[in-house]
């Protein structure tokens, strides 16, 4: 880079350009690939959403789609789940973090390898689990019958849209747990001190010191937790309930099961619209957090 | 440390334990021991048994676990490939180019799997290629969804990579491609095979956009295990989902062993 400028301002002629490739061309392939597999299909997906199958306007499909009574279920079901998952992730995995960070215990690197492994497991697994424990048939109602005699437990939330809220709050925790146990790890455990011994109780402590630390971190986990959720697709195919549509699912029944493509490509493009946004939100946040966070961390490192 | 009487800190281990075991151990426990069962209807599964597991080894569950794995290992491999090289082409090209490659890359994550699934199904059910049908649009959705992934941690590592290696191979006489093959890359290995076992991982467990697109030859474990619950052979689900999580946990655990060998070089 320097030699290519000061030979440039020496006037000595370049280099021929054969030997040495501009830069871009060796960002292309890959690019390239990209296109033909993601992006080129993408802009497919939204040209297929405006061409109607009947023919008639452009928007034809849309009206149509966002009239129906089952894409407005879905899609309030879908943001209902979606932002109580996130409210709960966040208060679930801010407590176990500050557990796990400040009331340090034995075993607790072991739960961080453990957490890592949970997330590379498929969700669907954990509906799957939820079934044998909450189940018609499940651990909790055989428990109840056994103790009262009853023909039935009174557990038979499974499949409603609370169902899929406890397995989406149990499947996406970790992953607000681990932006903000990496958060917790930068609070000098000095000003923790020095907060306890002015007197200052516990509580105090996490809402005065700890908490304004953590909030980009919070704030970014929640985020990219709010996109997954509105992006679940195993989870509330495994509950297997008729009445809880969200929009991946209804994507799925129009173009799988009705065969109607454009349909399905109206409903994907709400969802995908929605998901990028919030995305575009989360990756400014993580700049954020990671231009303040970044600093401290190279220098320790040093 | 924020709580300093001993009582209090037991307490808080207590609730702490309370959350974590029936939320996030309990899963994995239940559907290990379903997998072994033939009834559960009281506090503990009865009537121990095999037969789920003997039935996986003679029926097309065990097809269903190669196809997993084999596509897996080409979308991994693949998503390897390309994550590395658009990491290592957006490090040279800085500034605003290594933004837009990023999010370009990025972007799979952010758009729902569904969706991937049914524009590769709109994309490729018209000429030129048609692809409808056949297996390599399950690996090609595959790869797509977990490319994003190798390259957030590879570009990650080169991130964090100490520049003064390169420069001064390069400063002795060191041509670029020899640099980025003598030592960047026994450099990015540690994050290279962990990019790798990630991959392989989320691929092995796919779902969404594999009910979009998977051709009837060619099913891969997840879908075998919705097919299997959904016509209410939980048990045998139990024992199919214990398999996939153990093949992932054997590969996960394989490719760190390879991490610790690699991070002695």
């Amino acid at each position: 880079m320097a030699s290519v400028t000061q030979r440039a301002r020496l006037g000595v002629p370049r280099a021929p350009r054969a030997r040495t490739l501009p830069r871009f061309l060796w960002a292309l392939p890959p690019v390239a690939a990209l296109g033909l597999v993601f992006l080129h299909p993408l802009v497919l997906l939204v040209r297929q959403s405006f061409t109607p199958d009947e023919g008639g306007p452009a928007t034809a499909a849309y009206a149509e789609v966002l009239a129906a009574a089952s894409f407005q279920d879905a899609l309030v079901n879908t943001v209902f789940i979606a932002a109580g998952a996130t409210a709960g992730c966040l208060a679930l995995g801010f407590a176990l973090a500050l557990v796990v960070a400040f009331v340090p215990f034995p075993g607790a690197r072991a739960l961080g390898r453990f957490i890592d492994i949970f997330l590379a497991f498929p969700s669907f697994l954990i509906t799957l689990a939820l079934l044998f424990v909450y189940g018609t048939t499940g651990v909790a109602n055989g428990v109840w019958t056994a103790a009262t005699g009853a023909a039935s437990g009174p557990l038979d939330f499974l499949h409603t849209p609370w169902g899929v809220l406890l397995a989406e709050i149990t499947y996406f925790t970790p992953f607000v747990m681990r932006p903000l146990l990496a958060a917790f790890s930068q609070v000098e455990t000095g000003q923790l001190e020095a907060a306890a011994s002015l007197g200052a109780r516990p509580w105090r402590i996490v809402r005065t010191v700890i908490l304004p630390e953590a909030l980009p971190s919070l704030a970014a986990g929640g985020a990219l937790v709010l996109v997954m959720c509105l992006n679940e697709f195993g989870i509330v195919l495994f509950t297997g309930a008729k009445d809880v549509v969200t929009l991946p699912v209804l994507v799925y029944t129009k173009a799988i099961l009705d065969g109607d493509y454009t349909g399905a490509c109206v409903v994907a493009v709400v969802n995908i619209a929605l998901s990028v946004a919030l995305y575009a939100g989360y990756r400014a946040l993580v700049a954020r957090t990671g231009r303040k966070g970044g600093a401290p961390r190279a220098r320790t490192q040093q | 440390m924020l709580v300093h009487s001993s009582k209090a800190r037991a307490a808080v281990w207590a609730g702490f334990l309370l959350l974590l075991l029936p939320l996030f151990a309990l899963p994995f426990a239940v559907i290990l021991a379903a997998s072994f069962a033939t009834t559960w209807s009281g506090a503990l599964p009865s009537g121990p048994t095999l037969t789920h597991y003997q039935d996986i080894a003679r029926g097309d569950s065990l097809d269903a676990l190669v196809t997993s794995a084999l596509t897996a290992l080409a979308a991994s491999l693949l998503a390897l490939t390309a994550g590395t090289w658009a990491a290592l082409a957006a490090q040279r090209l800085g500034g605003r180019g290594k933004k837009v490659i990023d999010t370009l890359f990025m972007l799979p994550v952010a758009v729902p799997s569904v969706a991937v699934g049914l524009s590769l199904l709109v994309a490729f059910s018209q000429p030129p290629l048609l692809l409808n049908g056949t297996r390599q649009i399950v690996v090609i959705a595959h790869t797509v969804l977990v490319t994003a992934f190798a390259h957030q941690s590879v570009s990650a590592a080169l991130d964090r990579l100490d520049p003064a290696y390169e420069q001064s191979a390069a400063a002795l006489g060191a041509r670029p491609a020899y640099v980025l093959r003598r030592v960047k890359l026994p450099l990015l290995l540690p994050s290279l095979t962990a990019a790798t076992g990630l991959c392989f991982a989320l691929s092995m467990g796919e779902l969404s956009a594999t009910m979009m697109l998977y051709p009837p030859d060619w099913l891969p474990l997840p879908v075998q295990i919705f097919a299997t619950t959904d016509r209410g052979a939980l048990f045998s689900g139990a024992a199919l989902a214990v398999v996939l999580m153990a093949a992932t946990l054997i590969v996960l655990f394989g490719v760190s062993r390879i991490r610790t060998r690699a991070s002695y070089r």
